[in-house]
Parts: structure tokens; sequence; C-alpha cells
């Protein structure tokens, strides 16, 4: 194969893609917190008191975003892993295995701060609710798919197996996400209409949308440096991995 | 800036263990996340080197004996 024809792809190589993601982490670190602490200091600073839930609504700006990533570091993974099994590529599998912890964690967070927020607002830390219980579920997908392919010796067909199963698990996804439309549950709908004046919810809305962004480029920046880790350890025989090495000294 | 002062600030309207509470816990995890990953890869780059020079010590060896 002549060089011209596989440039498209050369970030796709883990050899040209570990320094790349080098040079990209302390940006997406610098925007991860930048993002949150705007985000954080308009939803605890800023914006007033909710008409119906009082102070405890503000558990929006943390709830929102970890569960919104927890769905989406969920498709993300399946895509990665899906991508890996159809065409092989060596780091699909690796970004793959880089993201589940990060979604395993989110949901975690989703939960926790679920159980937080539904104390006061139901009298209750948790009930068997639609919502609830598929972003249960979801955490225990990612812990599944991380303990299959921890379970298995060879990178290669662990990433096979993790990503049958995290293909699998995307019909969690819509589950979750039209759960409160689908079924009578506890869980209220829409997070953006919580009051009914426009002018608190938009101020309440950008505060839950910056902290979303953060948690995003948190995600980025925290799964890039996983995946190099991932990286060094699978292509460890490899000449890049030895240059690599010699040049970190 | 909404509030009056810090202790109401602090006390969130009587919800202040629930928003806490769900505040130092995310706080605590997006931290320590990223803390691991940095140890984890020092530990390996450490190993990957140590396994390195041994490579090498084998080869300068094999070659003394040859």
């Amino acid at each position: 194969m002549d060089r011209q024809s596989i440039n498209w792809f050369q970030y796709a190589s883990p050899q040209a893609f570990y320094p790349l993601a080098g040079r990209m982490i302390p940006w997406f670190w610098a925007l991860a917190a930048l993002f949150g602490l705007a985000g954080l200091y308009i939803g605890f600073l800023v914006a007033p008191t909710d008409a119906q839930q009082g102070e405890g609504y503000r558990i929006i700006f943390l709830h929102v975003p970890a569960s919104w990533m927890s769905m989406f570091i969920y498709l993300v993974m399946a895509f990665w892993a899906g991508l890996g099994l159809a065409f092989n590529f060596r780091l699909s599998g690796m970004m793959a295995t880089a993201l589940a912890p990060t979604g395993a964690l989110f949901a975690f967070l989703s939960l926790w701060t679920g159980a937080l927020w539904g104390k006061p607002m139901w009298g209750t830390w948790w009930v068997w609710d639609a919502r609830l219980t598929s972003e249960l579920i979801l955490l225990f997908l990612y812990v599944g798919f991380i303990a299959l392919q921890s379970a298995i010796d060879d990178p290669r067909r662990a990433d096979k197996a993790g990503a049958i199963l995290a293909l699998v698990g995307v019909v969690n996804i819509p589950i979750i996400y039209f759960s409160v439309q689908w079924w009578n549950t506890l869980h209220q709908g829409s997070s953006v209409s919580l009051t009914k004046s426009p002018a608190m919810a938009a101020i309440m809305l950008w505060g839950m949308l910056l902290c979303a962004l953060g948690c995003w480029m948190y995600t980025i920046a925290v799964s890039l440096m996983r995946c190099r880790t991932i990286m060094l350890e699978r292509e460890r025989h490899s000449a890049w991995v030895r240059d690599a090495l010699a040049m970190e000294a | 800036m909404y509030w009056n002062s810090f202790a109401e600030f602090l006390a969130m309207g009587r919800h202040g263990v629930y928003v806490w509470g769900s505040v130092v816990v995310m706080a605590l995890v997006m931290i320590a996340e990223p803390l691991l990953v940095v140890r984890g890869q020092r530990t390996l780059i450490a190993r990957l080197r140590r396994q390195l020079r041994a490579e090498k010590g084998d080869t300068k060896t094999a070659d003394a004996r040859a």
C-alpha cells in the first residue's frame, strides 16, 4: 500500500495517536475546568431558587450532566467497540476499553446524586421506577463490560467479547431516555422546563449546559489519558513504544 | 449573586446535606479518577522501562558470551 492512500487513517494507528493525544490532553483539562467552574458559578451562586423544590433543586447541575454523560459515553463506547469488531482497527478497542470506567463512574454519580435528590423531594432514596432501574442496569452493563474484558487475557479477544456485550446493551439507552414518557414514573420528565418563568429557566439551563460541557471535556481528557496507558501496555513489544519510553525519560 | 450570607449558602434552605453530599462525592470521584489513571500510567512506564533495561542487559551479556 502506498503512503498517500493510507494518509487519511494515519491517526488511527497508536504510534501516531499516542503523541497527538498527549498534546491534546492539557487543552481538554483546561476546557473542563473552564466550563465546569462557569457552570457551577451560575448554578450555585447566580441561579435563583426553584419555586417548587427550593434549594435542593441545585443537585440538577450535577445530576443531569452525570446522567447525560453516563448514557452518551455508553453510545460512544459501543460505537468504538462496534467499529473495532467490524474493521479490526487496533485503536477502536482501546478507546472502548478506556471509556468504560469513566462511564461507570458517571452512572454511579447519576444514581448517587439522584438518591440525594430523591430523599428530600420524594421522601425516598430509591424506588424501582423505570428510569432509576434502567440507569442501574446501565451501571451493571459498564461493570459487566469491564469484568468481561479483564477476564480475557488476549486483548483482541477481550475487545471482541466486550464489543458484543456493549452492542447488545445499547438497547438500554433508549429505554432510559424514554422511560419517563413510556411509563408512569415517579421520576420527573424534562429537566429543562423546571420552572414557569422563562428567564429563570434560561439561567438554569445555561448552568446545566456548561456543567455538562465541563463533564464532556473531563471525559475526553481522562479517557485519552487512560487510552494512552492502554496503548503502551498493549503495544509494549513494538518499536514505537520503546522509542516513546526512551524519549520521555 | 443570589445568596445573602455564606451561612445561607451552606444551609441550602435545609437541603444542605443533600446538595453538599452530591457535590463532595462528585468532586472526590472526579479528582480521584485522573489521579488513579496517572498513577497507573507511571507504574506501567516504570515497569516497561525496567523490562527494557533487563532485555538490553541480556543482549549485552549474550554479546559478550558470543
